[in-house]
């Protein structure tokens, strides 16, 4: 009955709690494998019966400890079993879970945790907890720690702190007392009942917390379950951050909705490994992941006997021309069918079990643009990666691709029960069963983004594609600008052409109401301090390498590769790069320069680094600048740098264009 | 295979030591000397390595020994450890006055160490390394083990489950796999550290174990040495050169200088001791 698309149902009303999906998977398929987590060297699982107990015996202990209806339950952590449970549990006892960014830093932790007014914490390890700890003096709303790891906790007070496993233990033998009280509590959620709370790491200002109703998540799961065709037999692999709306969707919505298996690494450092043992069936990854990943690729490619390096390039060449018509299903001649299975024996099968993408039905990325080139290698390897687009407050989805209709410079089309309209200013607006509740506490926001009818803006810049009725995205809608003399700017266009390169991590360009575009360049350390080791050139920091007058050299050839394709494009081409520089240091989030999602914030590196930007447009060959940075561990430093400012070559028919 | 004959204690009746047992500030519990070294001395030939020296260390205790180089620290490390015998001097080992052993020995009586410059099997993997640790507790014969023949494959199985929550507590886990030879210094220290703790020795022996390493690394170093001493109680013994670590993770430091014992107690006595000032700031020895 769940499984028909067409006629489009409501949802069971017995179905509409992440508790009730809970119930259901055990009556359904209480043997099937419900979790796995990588410890001490196994795989350990849990069928859908045995996390249901572990859940249950959760939420009897939170009980026990005084959670109640309404409260909030930070959790902070990497992805593990346990810390699903938790969230699960905690909506079980009518209390709403809010997943917060393992990697913040206590001060960021502060406004989250005092804005939503955590009673219980449930935290990963001491390093979580410590943070805890620090912050509390300052959120005294903070009642409960319960702490998932053991190890150097033995010393702390724990008047107020619990290990979950003693929380658990304490929950079974209170059942009697409290078991009633709990069932009354899961028959209470409704549809409206708030599922869970996430902060959108926002690019500006600050973080808000995005209220998502059982109603938004379960309906978004069924109907993107639905349209992937996601089975109890598909496996995920959950590595991505908790408090991000994705891993919510992925790993809790439709899992619990098709009754897949969710996977959890070892540790963040194993997931490479883990993602080879798992295979996963169904994977996410935002571009920056397939870039590591191709980029990791090309090194070894390089390093490899002259044979395998030939063989290896021969049938890539192949892959790319055949690869993705044979995956949407058009003609191929037998001939290159014949090849291209040849090549699956010999390079593209090995490549994607090293990758550990054999399995993969359904690939998706989305978040930022993926170079086409990324995009099509994994496509030309048979790997069916799609793009999607969304965000916090849609639940995720507002447009995908179709299988059969996938390309890299399109979003795909509205996901089914989503509604899109682009305003007079190209800005993209949707509404959708998955649109967000509210922002908590911040109705001024609220209103400014979801209007009276439910149509929410998107922020982003984009048109639908005359004929295919897909979605392109531009730009963030601000960020989309005009130049001095009226050229259009998208500067995401242009970086995300650089990023392409594996010499290149990130770039940042400039250029809005100026006569010319600049940029920041972030060299790629993996790929380049590879270079460097084989052609014998000697560095002793990132500083170092990134300064280095071959690395310059290097990127500079890059810039001016893509100043000759930007410059085909009409539309964009006066946003080819005429001075750029190569920073110092990575852009990184502990310094405020990045989301934790890893998205640039402009404006801050526009402040941060005026004096540089001064430089690129003032006409000076060098120049020296000191930069606050701040450790993982939050203290601060400073390091000092003498940059090379370089002029870069610019095709001359965008010249005459904008001559004219 | 029996040791009991090797092991030829000489089973004296400890005198009644102050056996005090307190608990530390942060809650551990410290109680009394589990190793005594009495009027140590070791020569060379005719170099004095050690000379005269005596002191205690405690039952969970983190004790340190430090001084400038050449002090005799290590070879000290190496008279607890059985590897160099003493001319003089006896070794006292939980009440007992114990009678020269090989280091072998030593280790069976549940003394591990890690060694100044790296001592692991380079081409083996890290796992395979640390299993070695397990050695002394084997039970099964090296045929049964070559053909992997139930009980022994069983008994495998458990040691590897020791080694496994080692290579969690050191978090290790990405690097299992991998050969020692292709690790970073910082890593082979630490995959040293896990090979010793492997053993479940009584007493941890740490010689230098933050050389040649940068901040970070000895940040994280020391959250072990200190998560050790915490979770499983194990007595350590620390020779480290960086004062700043010894004086935050040390109970009570040693501290030596050409063979001598110059200081002993808690490392805020040991810091404002003028004969260790002297040491470490380079007075002349003419003169002193």
């Amino acid at each position: 009955m769940r499984d028909d698309v067409k006629t489009r149902k409501p949802v069971d009303e017995g179905l509409r709690s992440v508790p009730a999906l809970l119930a259901h998977n055990v009556a359904v398929r209480p043997d099937r494998t419900a979790y796995r987590e990588k410890e001490f060297g196994i795989w350990q699982s849990w069928t859908w019966a045995e996390a249901a107990d572990e859940i249950r015996a959760i939420a009897l202990g939170f009980l026990a400890l005084g959670l109640e209806r309404g409260d909030y339950v930070a959790i902070i952590g990497r992805n593990r079993p346990a810390m699903y449970w938790s969230m699960v549990a905690a909506q079980c006892c009518g209390a709403i879970p809010v997943p917060l960014y393992q990697d913040a830093v206590a001060e960021e932790m502060v406004y989250v945790l005092d804005h939503c007014g955590a009673r219980f914490v449930v935290a990963g390890d001491q390093e979580q907890v410590d943070k805890v700890i620090e912050v509390q003096e300052r959120v005294p709303c903070i009642e409960q720690i319960i702490y998932l790891d053991k190890r150097g906790m033995r010393k702390y007070d724990h008047s107020r702190m619990n290990w979950l496993a003693d929380v658990q233990a304490e929950g079974k033998v209170a059942h009697q007392r409290f078991d009633k009280e709990l069932d009354t509590r899961i028959a209470e959620l409704t549809w409206d009942h708030t599922c869970v709370m996430l902060y959108t790491s926002g690019t500006t200002g600050k973080p808000k917390g995005v209220v998502l109703s059982n109603r938004n998540i379960i309906e978004t799961s069924r109907a993107s379950a639905e349209f992937d065709k996601l089975r109890s037999d598909d496996e995920v692999l959950a590595y991505l951050p908790m408090a991000w709306v994705g891993d919510f969707i992925f790993s809790i919505g439709q899992a619990y909705w098709a009754g897949f298996c969710v996977n959890c690494p070892e540790s963040p450092e194993t997931m490479i490994m883990d993602l080879r043992e798992i295979g996963p069936t169904y994977y996410f990854a935002p571009p920056r992941i397939f870039e590591t990943m191709l980029t990791s690729v090309m090194i070894r490619m390089e390093d490899a006997s002259p044979l395998k390096r030939r063989m290896f390039h021969n049938f890539m060449e192949h892959a790319r021309r055949v690869g993705p018509a044979l995956l949407d299903g058009k003609p191929v001649s037998a001939a290159d069918r014949a090849k291209y299975q040849l090549g699956d024996l010999l390079v593209y099968g090995p490549l994607k079990n090293t990758l550990g993408l054999s399995r993969v039905r359904v690939a998706y990325t989305a978040g930022e643009a993926i170079g086409p080139e990324i995009f099509d290698f994994y496509r030309s390897l048979g790997i069916n990666l799609k793009q999607l687009y969304g965000q916090t407050e849609a639940s995720v989805f507002i447009t995908q691709q179709p299988d059969g209709e996938v390309r890299s410079d399109t979003v795909g089309v509205p996901s089914p029960g989503v509604e899109v309209k682009i305003a007079d200013n190209g800005e993209v607006f949707y509404r959708s069963p998955g649109t967000f509740v509210e922002y908590y506490k911040n109705a001024e926001s609220t209103a400014s983004t979801k209007d009276a009818e439910g149509w929410v803006a998107t922020g982003d810049a984009g048109f639908f594609e005359d004929g295919t009725g897909h979605l392109r995205i531009i730009d963030r809608a601000k960020d989309v600008g005009k130049m001095a003399d009226g050229r259009l700017f998208a500067p995401k266009y242009v970086e995300n052409k650089l990023k392409f390169y594996p010499n290149i991590l990130e770039a940042v360009v400039f250029g809005a109401d100026r006569q010319m575009c600049v940029a920041f360049i972030n060299i790629d350390l993996t790929a380049l301090g590879n270079w460097a080791e084989r052609n014998n050139i000697a560095y002793s920091s990132y500083q170092e390498l990134a300064g280095h007058p071959k690395v310059l050299e290097t990127i500079q050839g890059h810039v001016e590769e893509v100043n000759a394709s930007v410059a085909e494009d009409k539309m964009l081409s006066g946003c080819q790069i005429h001075r750029f520089l190569v920073l110092h240091k990575e852009l990184d989030a502990d310094d405020g320069e990045m989301t934790r999602t890893r998205k640039v914030r402009r404006r801050i590196v526009e402040e941060k680094f005026a004096d540089l930007i001064a430089a690129l447009y003032g006409g000076s060959s060098r120049i020296s600048t000191e930069t606050e940075v701040t450790y993982e561990d939050g203290r601060k430093g400073s390091i000092k740098a003498t940059l090379e400012i370089r002029d870069a070559r610019v095709v001359t028919p965008a010249r005459a264009v904008a001559a004219q | 295979m029996s040791i009991s004959d090797a092991r030829a204690l000489q089973v004296q009746q400890m005198e009644s030591a102050d056996a005090d047992i307190f608990t530390t500030p942060d809650g551990r519990r410290i109680g009394g000397p589990i190793l005594e070294m009495r009027n140590i001395t070791l020569r060379f030939g005719g170099v004095v390595a050690i000379k005269d020296i005596s002191f205690d260390i405690r039952e969970g205790e983190i004790r340190a020994i430090i001084g400038p180089n050449g002090a005799g620290k290590s070879s000290m490390l190496n008279v607890i450890s059985g590897f160099y015998h003493p001319q003089e001097g006896e070794v006292w080992y939980r009440g007992m006055r114990r009678a020269r052993m090989r280091p072998y020995e030593v280790a069976r009586e549940g003394i591990a160490r890690t060694f100044q410059n790296i001592a692991l099997f380079e081409g083996m993997s890290v796992l395979d390394n640390i299993m070695t640790g397990r050695l002394n507790h084997m039970k099964a014969s090296i045929l049964a083990q070559a053909v992997w023949w139930g009980p022994a494959a069983r008994e495998e199985a458990e040691h590897r489950e020791k080694v496994e929550k080692v290579i969690d507590f050191l978090e290790i886990q990405h690097i299992r796999k991998t050969p020692v030879a292709r690790l970073p210094y910082g890593l082979k220290k630490r995959v040293e550290l896990a090979r010793a703790l492997a053993a479940e020795p009584k007493i941890l022996l740490l010689d230098e174990p933050m050389a040649g390493m940068n901040v970070e690394e000895k940040e994280d170093m020391s959250r072990f040495i200190l998560d050790v001493n915490d979770e499983f109680g194990t007595t350590t013994v620390l020779i480290e050169h960086d004062m700043g670590v010894v004086m935050d993770l040390s109970d009570r430091v040693v501290v030596m200088d050409y063979g001598k014992k110059i200081g002993d107690g808690p490392p805020e006595e040991v810091r404002n001791n003028q004969a260790v000032i002297d040491a470490y700031l380079g007075v002349s020895h003419d003169d002193a």
